[in-house]
């Protein structure tokens, strides 16, 4: 039995059976992150992970039977594990020690899970292939030459390579879905507010969200029960039931309506990606599942709100790393204000540094109006538009990327090329709707590729239960 | 040249709540440094705020005790600036809904009008030693509220006497709303003032200057007088007043240049997305009405009005709340508002203004005026204990009792001795009834203390003598 083969569920069964010990477990894990290593998924493996396996399989026997008991995790390097250095990726912060667990950590440690190491990503979230993480490229791990994805690249490619069955990242727009469809894995963007934000270093705290990678459904609906649920440390979240995701994933979910925006067709024209998204449709459509043309008129201004909203937020949520607390301190500044223009100029990178000062300028007086308040009135459109849409739909369909996988290295050094890799999931993120990239297809390279399922906020369960829907009849045709 | 003087204020007060604004720790002076802190008021990453729902309430009651408009929906916003003080790089404040609109404070004659008074987080505090600086983040996140007088409606205030007049009386309302302490040495009430001068009767405004942080009103005097006769000076001169932030410089009572206009933050607010929308109910708002006290204002027209006290006095009582609420407490128990407020001032207030501190119970202060009214004890009797007690745990009755002071004749006894001692001093009476001298009858009412060896009321012999000879 190759335990890294196996999902959450039966890994935890093994467990509890006595088949395995949470010890062997974590060990096998922890060596097939080191036979990894060239991937450069994970930045730490926490030397903590072993000893914390051993007590858990004392307390595991002494009856303790948490929903994640004994299985390992992998945690973006941008969520706070308390003793555990988070970097975010970037040089300026490559000593910071956590000083207190995030809610997510917290509620995985409560059911029993083990936190094994830390996944790269690019600097302070922002990127779409880890290319801009400080500490090098996440390779893909079904094509060494080409990227994992981003930001939470680290984390699809540990998954991926059976480093851990399920991994957390973080999302703003796209963060999770797009390395996950890039390693041809499930990734959730949930709803806005669906879990706590409280010690997860922000990026744009209206869009953030973390977000869960798995190899299989259940997984990933498992992840979800454990974290999701209103956190009294973070005001945003929100305390909405949460569903049971696990026990409801099986319902016949055959008798709903699938909507297929027409604006989003017309985008994917050419693209590398639309005869794949015009394949799951028909799949759909031959299965009985009804479609319904739909539209969301303004899903295309949803790019440039985005990059107006969220660097806008950056700018002001990174102004705390200023190298006067826990950012390294550049030692040549002489006062004050060469503290803070020494010491971030040198701790940020290019990506980080480049949004800074874009969101700055949209805040700046005189420009507010022109662009951030704007951005703000595009936003409440497009959140009344998929409202709309929704009357007429229990799901929206779109492709998760413009095509596969990229070479490193290969994208144009104008940004503007690379932000509209992030076109198909930005809305939902503007919107705070849930999303999940789940696996279909493969693109002419041979490469994964993946369709996003998306419903109304807090809706989860519908999607998890189409998605099922989805994996039965794909299972039926190979 | 004669110019109109146009003053706004600026003023912060650090609201009364248990907890900071954002997190659970304490809202309390700590002497350590950085150990009333938690990770959202040192702004560890990721670490997010949570409004301290109580610290809204008691903006709405400053802003319910000042007339204001609450908005139903208020937005908290980031104010971004740089410093080291402030742990997140942004203050949490209020810009565009503020929580309270559109109010007015009386000074003199004129309704000065108020734009807002907003919620914001205090930050904390930089320590120098030497060539290092330190920071302590205990003061980080305190609640604020900072209210701000709208200087484009008239009327305006126009002289430091005024701005000290509405900072006064905006104290006191603080104070008796319960909202804020308001001690100025301990910084928990300090203002910012703009001042700009104009032609007389011109429309057009004259260039702003700010003053920052003023501690104490006496040196917020100095500086508006200051700076108005730097500004007519500049004027008078044919000159151009330089649109600036001045820092007062209360040893050297001069102020300085801080920044110009160039040098302007631009703060780049914008709706914090950590935190929901205050929702502001009608039904809060009548709740919050119900628990405010009654404001100096009101009780002053009682005092006047009801209680026949003289502006004067009612103002004196008003102008200190610990004063005021046990005035009220004593009229309570004793209702006789004249005699309670002489008493309050000649006596009370008088010893605060000697030094002392108000340390006596309204028990005993009651006690001692019933007693005098009632003629049990000699009036001077009465300050004599006042004085005993005060400061103590001791009661005013039982120290009369002990003392031998109280009158326990009887009046027909008292009468009785009055007669003899007429008797025997035929004489002087004949010679009260010539002469008509007071002197005389202070003599007499001598002799009967003499013979009641001091136990009868003064003021009883005083009054039958009275009816006797005259």
């Amino acid at each position: 039995m190759d335990i890294t083969k196996l999902s959450a569920l039966e890994i935890k069964k093994h467990i509890k059976s006595g088949e395995v010990t949470c010890e062997e477990v974590t060990r096998v894990f922890i060596s097939k992150i080191l036979e990894n290593k060239k991937y450069n998924a994970v930045l730490e493996v926490f030397d903590d992970a072993v000893e914390n396996a051993k007590a858990m399989d004392i307390k595991i026997k002494d009856g303790f039977n948490g929903k994640l008991a004994g299985v390992p995790i992998i945690i973006k390097d941008n969520i706070l594990y308390s003793g555990k250095i988070c970097s975010c990726g970037s040089k300026f912060m490559k000593d910071y020690i956590a000083q207190y667990n995030s809610t997510v950590v917290k509620r995985m440690l409560d059911e029993g899970a083990i936190i094994i190491a830390r996944a790269n990503m690019d600097e302070f979230a922002m990127g779409s292939s880890t290319e801009n993480s400080a500490f090098g490229v996440a390779h893909n791990p079904i094509d060494f030459e080409r990227v994992a994805g981003g930001s939470s690249g680290g984390s699809a490619c540990a998954v991926a390579l059976d480093m851990c069955p399920i991994a957390l990242g973080t999302e703003t727009g796209g963060s999770v879905r797009q390395p996950a469809s890039f390693c041809g894995i499930y990734g959730l963007k949930p709803s806005y507010g669906r879990i706590s934000r409280y010690g997860v270093v922000a990026f744009a705290s209206s869009l953030d969200q973390v977000g869960i990678f798995s190899k299989t459904l259940e997984d990933n609906a498992l992840m979800l029960e454990v974290i999701a649920g209103g956190d009294n440390n973070d005001e945003t979240s929100s305390k909405t039931k949460v569903d049971d995701y696990l026990s409801e994933i099986d319902k016949d979910s055959t008798n709903i309506t699938i909507g297929v925006p027409k604006e989003i067709i017309e985008m994917v024209k050419g693209l590398p990606c639309e005869v794949n998204f015009h394949n799951f449709i028909k799949v759909i459509k031959d299965n009985n599942i009804k479609t319904k043309d739909i539209s969301i008129k303004d899903v295309g201004l949803g790019l440039a709100t985005y990059y107006i909203l969220a660097p806008a937020e950056a700018a002001s949520n990174l102004a705390k790393f200023d190298g006067v607390k826990y950012t390294s301190r550049d030692n040549n500044a002489k006062n004050l204000q060469e503290i803070y223009k020494k010491s971030r100029s040198k701790g940020f990178g290019k990506e980080v540094k480049r949004r800074i000062m874009l969101g700055n300028y949209v805040l700046s007086s005189g420009y507010y109006d022109a662009y951030y308040k704007k951005a703000k009135a595009v936003q409440g459109l497009l959140i009344e538009e998929y409202e709309k849409a929704f009357d007429e739909c229990d799901i929206i369909i779109m492709p998760t990327t413009l095509g596969e996988a990229y070479k490193i290295g290969s994208k144009p050094n104008d940004p503007v090329e690379t932000y509209k890799e992030d076109i198909f999931t930005v809305t939902a993120n503007i919107v705070g709707i849930p999303s999940l990239s789940i696996p279909y297809g493969k693109g002419k390279e041979g490469l994964p590729l993946g369709i996003q399922i998306m419903s109304k906020k807090f809706n989860e369960k519908t999607i998890y239960s189409f998605a099922k829907t989805i994996e039965k009849i794909v299972k039926k045709e190979d | 040249m004669v110019y109109d003087v146009v003053i706004g204020l600026e003023v912060h007060a650090e609201l009364k709540t248990q907890t900071k604004c954002f997190c659970s720790c304490k809202n309390e002076y700590s002497k350590v440094p950085n150990s009333n802190c938690c990770p959202v008021c040192v702004g560890l990453p990721g670490a997010l705020p949570i409004l301290n729902k109580y610290a809204v309430e008691q903006t709405i009651k400053a802003g319910l005790a000042l007339g204001f408009e609450i908005n139903n929906t208020a937005i908290f916003e980031r104010k971004n600036y740089f410093y080291p003080d402030l742990a997140k790089a942004y203050q949490i404040s209020q810009l565009e809904k503020p929580i309270c609109i559109n109010g007015h404070l009386r000074v003199g004659e004129k309704d000065i009008p108020i734009n807002r008074i907003h919620l914001e987080e205090d930050a904390g505090k930089l320590i120098h030693e030497g060539n290092q600086t330190f920071i302590d983040y205990n003061r980080g996140g305190v609640p604020l509220i900072e209210l701000v007088t709208d200087a484009l409606k008239e009327p305006h205030i126009e002289t430091a006497d005024e701005a000290i007049e509405f900072l006064t009386k905006l104290r006191q309302i603080y104070i008796y709303a319960g909202v804020s302490d308001c001690e100025l040495e301990k910084g928990q009430m300090r203002a910012d003032v703009n001042i700009s001068l104009k032609p007389k009767g011109s429309k057009e405004f004259g260039t702003k200057v700010e003053m920052k942080n003023i501690m104490g009103f006496k040196s917020i005097h100095k500086a508006i007088e200051y700076e108005i006769a730097r500004q007519k000076e500049i004027l008078d001169d044919g000159g151009e007043v330089e649109q600036e932030t001045r820092k007062w410089d209360f040893e050297k009572g001069e102020s300085y240049t801080l920044r110009t206009k160039e040098n302007a933050e631009d703060y780049r607010y914008f709706p914090d997305p950590d935190l929901l929308a205050v929702k502001i109910s009608n039904e809060d708002i009548e709740r919050i009405k119900s628990t405010l006290p009654i404001m100096p204002g009101e009780l002053k027209e009682k005092y006047v009005n009801e209680y026949n006290l003289s502006e004067n006095d009612a103002d004196i009582i008003l102008a200190e709340k610990e004063i005021t609420d046990l005035y009220n407490e004593c009229v309570k128990l004793y209702f006789q508002p004249k005699t309670v407020a002489n008493w309050f001032i000649t006596e009370i207030l008088a010893r605060i203004k000697g030094g002392a501190k108000l340390d006596i119970s309204k028990e005993n202060i009651v006690w001692l005026i019933k007693a005098v009214d009632e003629r049990k004890i000699q009036r001077n009797s009465a300050k004599d204990l006042l004085s005993f007690v005060w400061g103590t745990n001791l009661s005013a009755e039982e120290e009369a009792k002990k003392q031998g002071l109280l009158a326990d004749l009887s009046d027909d006894f008292v009468v009785e001795v009055l007669n003899k001692v007429l008797e025997e001093k035929a004489q002087v009476v004949e010679q009260y009834k010539r002469e008509q001298d007071p002197k005389i009858l202070n003599f007499l009412v001598g002799q009967v203390m003499k013979e009641t060896r001091g136990k009868a009321s003064a003021q009883l012999v005083m009054e039958k003598l009275k009816e006797k000879i005259e």
